[in-house]
């Protein structure tokens, strides 16, 4: 925020947030520039492109990806068709926060992860931070991208802590997380930490790579990891099928030639009760079954 | 009542816009653009939004704005881009399809932009400016700049969402923003009277708390008046105004659309009351007739620019989407 155009728009910023990332930046930065704002979604998006074509970097809070669907035609429409729309005239380097997945019982509309639909779009980044330190520098990477930048933090991430340092990091990086011979495994957000502990427990040497950004992905990591490999096993928390991993696998198919699988959640809505969100969990088991 | 000299600079963009029109129009016969009509050649093949009998709102408007103040727009956004500044030549360029266009042919009718004289875009999406136009209003005064935003919506846009949330958001924050109801009392093809409940847009605002008139939208005076005075509200930090102009579509929903749903006594009232006739009467008809020819001149050097304009090429077709991930096309 030390750049004076970043402003961070709505519900409950001056509060820090419902989770608590903007704790205390209203208090140094001013209600000017740390914005709370109606329960407002399509205007709160719609708003962050109006800013950022008249100058500013807004930093978009949507609460959960959930409530980001009432400001889809601002994000897919405007926000991400802008640019190009206009030739060239105008860009919108927003940020749009929408954290992600399963967490605490959240049940079906405050619990999806829904990276699919917007890596679908062209115009639009989509990030996936999985550790404290990534979320750092991949946060700071998108407020400093000139592109719209779908940003998604899992909330069963929030947890976690960790020293971080002020590195940088470039967006569409991955990160060999765990080297392995056997299988490459590709994931990214809340799962990598799934992936880890399923492959300390295997039987097979299990590469693990997290892919931080699906949009752009980084394939030059993925394709030299299943080169070495000759297996592929993509795992997510979103609904399997016609998930990113599909994109991945489709892809490395084509280029490589090689056997590729895919794990997701099951194509329901994520249920209240333990026993039912617990069915659309990926947990370390159901990666194990499926390496 | 405007001066001799005001009175001639508002009949000249009406005239300009209307000439622009009717000259769009002709270049859209055969247009693919609704209803499974024939796939012949047009030299405009995109879905056309005519504001053919609206044009005094978006004069009486903008002759009141300064170059550095921001326009947000609508699909039937041609006037409003004329009467902001832009280049007639470039627009036409753009809606043929052309290099030359303002949005180097990616944007054509529904999305003419033209960012160096505040002109933020037309829109596809009904009411989907309103945001925007909030967006651009709360930077302008984050930055502290003297410039207001005008927010051109349609009568349809009052029943949209946004609309509640963004008259909400700059009543709230006090933006500078006069959100203009341009109501040529259809909605695409459905009189809007018969689906909106309540006394209307300019009510709905006052019950926001954004104070607003309601003028007659064919008489250009009014508008200019109309609008002189709430800009000079929102100027002197007074917050958002609403400007309710009643007008009229001459034409059709798209430029393929007759509109042989509508009553035929409707239309000719309407004819009758033609904005551009009533603007006349104010001023000396040799100056009108003069002013008249001289916009109809400069539409076909436009149309002739237009026509003998370059193509896009084709790799433009990936330029302009993103920097991070260009490159990357599957």
């Amino acid at each position: 925020m030390e750049n004076e155009n970043v402003v961070v728009v709505g519900e409950d910023v001056g509060r820090g947030g419902i989770f608590q990332q903007y704790k205390g930046l209203q208090q140094e930065f001013g209600a000017a520039r740390v914005i709370d704002t109606p329960i407002s979604e399509a205007t709160i998006l719609g708003a962050g492109v109006g800013m950022a074509l008249a100058g500013l970097k807004p930093v978009v809070e949507m609460r959960v990806i959930d409530f980001a669907l009432c400001a889809m035609d601002e994000i897919v429409n405007q926000a991400a068709k802008a640019r190009f729309m206009f030739g060239g005239q105008g860009r919108v380097p927003l940020v749009a926060r929408m954290p992600i997945g399963l967490w605490s019982g959240s049940a079906a509309q405050h619990s999806q992860s829904l990276e699919a639909w917007f890596a679908h779009v062209p115009g639009l980044v989509v990030v996936t931070p999985a550790t404290p330190q990534d979320n750092y520098s991949l946060l700071r990477a998108a407020i400093d991208c000139g592109d719209p930048v779908i940003y998604m933090e899992h909330k069963e991430l929030w947890g976690l802590q960790a020293e971080v340092s002020f590195d940088e990091l470039p967006l569409g990086k991955a990160r060999v997380v765990r080297e392995g011979r056997d299988v490459t495994l590709v994931t990214w957000s809340r799962t990598v930490h799934a992936a880890l502990e399923a492959a300390a427990q295997a039987k097979i040497s299990v590469e693990v790579i997290d892919l931080r950004t699906l949009w752009p992905w980084d394939r030059e990591t993925v394709f030299s990891s299943v080169k070495k490999t000759r297996r592929l096993l993509v795992v997510h928390e979103a609904v399997q099928v016609a998930g990113f991993g599909a994109e991945i696998a489709a892809t490395v198919a084509e280029e490589l030639k090689v056997a590729v699988r895919r794990l997701g959640a099951p194509r329901i809505p994520v249920g209240y009760s333990k026993p039912l969100e617990d069915e659309a969990r990926v947990t370390a088991q159901r990666i194990l079954a499926a390496l | 009542m405007a001066s001799a000299e005001r009175a001639l600079q508002l009949y000249r963009t009406m005239a300009r816009i209307r000439a622009f029109e009717n000259a769009a129009e002709e270049a859209s016969r055969g247009s693919v653009a609704a209803f499974g009509a024939s796939l012949a050649q047009s030299n405009i093949r995109g879905p056309l939004h005519l504001s053919t009998g609206q044009e005094a709102v978006a004069a009486g408007v903008c002759l009141n704005l300064e170059k550095q103040d921001y326009v947000t727009s609508t699909h039937r956004g041609h006037g409003h881009t004329l009467a902001k500044g832009a280049s007639m030549e470039a627009m036409m360029g753009e809606l043929f399809g052309r290099a030359s266009g303002p949005n180097r042919g990616k944007g054509g009718s529904m999305h003419l932009a033209d960012f160096s004289v505040g002109m933020l875009g037309a829109n596809g999406v009904v009411a989907a400016g309103m945001p925007i136009a909030v967006g651009a209003a709360h930077a302008v005064k984050i930055k502290n700049l003297p410039w207001i935003v005008a927010c051109f919506f349609g009568d349809g846009a009052v029943n949209r969402g946004p609309f509640l949330e963004a008259l909400n958001w700059a009543a709230v924050h006090a933006l500078p923003v006069l959100f203009v109801c341009e109501d040529n009392r259809w909605s695409a093809t459905t009189p809007t009277h018969a689906l909106t409940a309540g006394e209307g847009a300019l009510a709905r605002a006052e019950a926001i708390g954004v104070p607003g008139a309601k003028v007659d939208g064919n008489d250009v005076f009014a508008v200019d008046e109309g609008s002189r005075d709430l800009i000079a509200k929102i100027r002197s930090g007074g917050g958002p105004r609403f400007l309710h102009a009643v007008t009229y579509r001459f034409k059709g929903h798209v430029s393929v659309d007759a509109a042989a749903y509508r009553d035929g006594a409707e239309v000719s009232r309407a004819l009758e009351n033609d904005p551009l006739l009533f603007a006349a009467k104010a001023i000396d008809p040799q100056a009108a007739a003069r002013i008249l020819n001289e916009a109809y001149e400069e539409v076909r050097r436009a149309v002739d620019a237009a026509a003998s304009a370059p193509w896009p090429d084709a790799r433009e077709a990936y330029g302009d989407v993103q920097d991070t991930g260009s490159g990357q096309w599957r």
